[in-house]
């Protein structure tokens, strides 16, 4: 395949009078693709289609000028590493060929298939890929808003909220209570609450030994949950306490001004409150009514496409993709399969199914790492698990089998980030 | 080369190999801890991905995964990544 460069290529294509595109597309114009949000979604679909692709015309638009991956984020709250480690910025993606703009996308047109920027310019798309990452519903919770989150941090998007919950584990005194504050499902990364206790259980070993994390939680049982257990009864026993819903374990109320976060039975009196808010889609998706008013936003299985518009696909946090849970992996087997699709249909083609991974790491400490692995296909006209069973690491693994998946996990991010960001 | 064809051509053992890189590496070449994949012998890859299948090698996770595919799927994977170059 001859592989030329955008540039040459519009100029050729207006030179020569032959059609370059399937039925869709006249002569003239590359098939203009505009993506919202540069995360695992967003930016894996860009760099997949620009590597596919030279000749398409692919715009990112991304609020902020650095990305900060929730994966690895956790590890940072236990001191493992700097906030930098796991920040990014779009040099890579810009010098790949993708046009990407820094500024926040407000509004959707599916009529005139344009997006709205802040600024007041509009941004014309043949296909439009939303990838916004989730929302907070603020009033899920008495007491919390976007204010209190500056004194109880959700750091529940990586950034600045992780940083402030860092320095509060850091200077609060020895033996004060770590509270964390878990939503119902669905929400983001499911593991994400319990690797976090690991990791902040990590930290207070070594710098703060009175200390205890209490995690309030509104379901009954978690992804990995006996893996987790075992993790901390060997690594940090008696350190870590997890009050399930039955036992009035969800947050309904906190108070900032003493730091007390409420499940309706008891108070607790926290130093360090991390308050993780319930979710939807991001706002520009329900804006747009991608979500139906439900939330989370319908796809078809096999392009990703919304149900709501044509030429329209959602990917990510902001989805409901069958059994696939919220995870950035999700996201970005989503992306690869959602690319497909948008090339097949610039061709005229039809998708194929695909079959997606979801292969997620959870850290207990350094040296010790656990996992699970789905597998999902096409299904009843869903995304479903192919096989249901020993999807986990087994229980009583040894040391050195813990060692290798935190190895590996270390290799995972290197690998995936480098698809996305390098 | 119209853009037709170019969307056209076959995909099957690329489109499988998506669910690969996350964890490999762009055309499997892996930095750190997880195997580079690019350019190992089609024999050899499919002999490995069918012994994480069939539980007799033991590996972290590959025992895991395996299980998801279909012989004419392993060798569609074995294939394109034993064409994949190693840079």
């Amino acid at each position: 395949m001859t592989m030329l460069t955008r540039r040459k290529f519009i100029i050729g294509s207006a030179a020569t009078a032959a059609p370059l595109f399937g039925r869709a597309f006249a002569a003239a114009a590359a098939p203009k693709i505009v993506v919202i949000g540069g995360g695992f979604g967003g930016a894996s679909l860009a760099r997949y289609l620009r590597r596919h692709d030279p000749r398409l015309s692919i715009t990112l638009i991304e609020r902020d000028a650095r990305y900060t991956t929730c994966p690895g984020s956790n590890g940072v709250l236990g001191g493992l590493y700097p906030l930098s480690q796991i920040s990014f910025t779009y040099a890579q993606v810009k010098a790949s060929g993708v046009d990407v703009i820094n500024e926040e996308a407000l509004r959707i047109e599916p009529a005139a298939k344009t997006v709205a920027l802040a600024s007041g310019q509009t941004v014309k798309f043949d296909y439009l890929v939303v990838s916004p990452g989730i929302d907070f519903m603020w009033s899920s919770i008495q007491g919390y808003s976007e204010q209190a989150a500056e004194i109880m941090p959700h750091a529940w998007k990586a950034g600045p909220q992780t940083s402030l919950l860092r320095r509060q584990l850091e200077s609060m005194r020895d033996g004060g209570l770590v509270v964390i504050g878990v939503p119902a499902m669905p929400y983001r990364c499911p593991p994400g609450p319990y690797e976090r206790a690991s990791l902040i259980a990590y930290y207070l070993m070594a710098h703060k030994p009175k200390s205890k994390i209490i995690i309030l939680d509104a379901s009954d049982s978690f992804i990995k949950q006996d893996l987790f257990m075992e993790a901390w009864n060997r690594l940090y026993p008696g350190k870590i306490e997890w009050v399930p819903g039955s036992k009035s374990g969800k947050v309904m109320s906190v108070d900032t001004s003493t730091l007390t976060v409420s499940t309706g039975f008891d108070d607790y009196k926290a130093a360090v409150a991390n308050i993780i808010p319930a979710q939807r889609a991001g706002g520009i998706a329900v804006r747009a009514g991608l979500d139906q008013g439900t939330g989370y936003c319908e796809i078809d299985p096999v392009t990703f496409e919304s149900r709501v518009h044509k030429r329209i696909y959602v990917l990510g946090d902001a989805t409901i993709a069958g059994e696939m849970p919220k995870s950035g992996f999700s996201a970005n087997a989503q992306a690869k399969t959602c690319g497909r699709a948008i090339l097949a249909d610039i061709g005229g083609k039809v998708a194929s199914p695909a079959k997606l991974l979801n292969i997620c790491y959870s850290t207990a400490d350094p040296n010790y790492a656990f996992s699970i692995v789905d597998a999902f296909a096409l299904k009843d006209g869903t995304l479903r698990l192919t096989f249901d069973d020993n999807r986990t690491t087994p229980l009583g693994a040894s040391d050195d089998e813990h060692r290798r998946e935190a190895q590996s996990a270390r290799s995972w991010y290197a690998n995936i980030t480098a698809e996305m960001f390098g | 080369m119209t853009w037709a064809s170019v969307s056209a051509r076959d995909l099957s053992g690329e489109g499988l190999a998506d669910a690969c890189t996350s964890c490999h590496g762009l055309g499997g070449r892996s930095q750190g801890y997880i195997p580079p994949i690019a350019g190992v012998g089609k024999t050899t890859l499919l002999r490995q991905l069918k012994a994480f299948r069939s539980q007799s090698v033991q590996a972290t996770i590959m025992n895991r995964i395996a299980r998801a595919y279909t012989d004419s799927e392993l060798e569609a994977l074995a294939d394109y990544f034993s064409a994949a170059p190693r840079l």
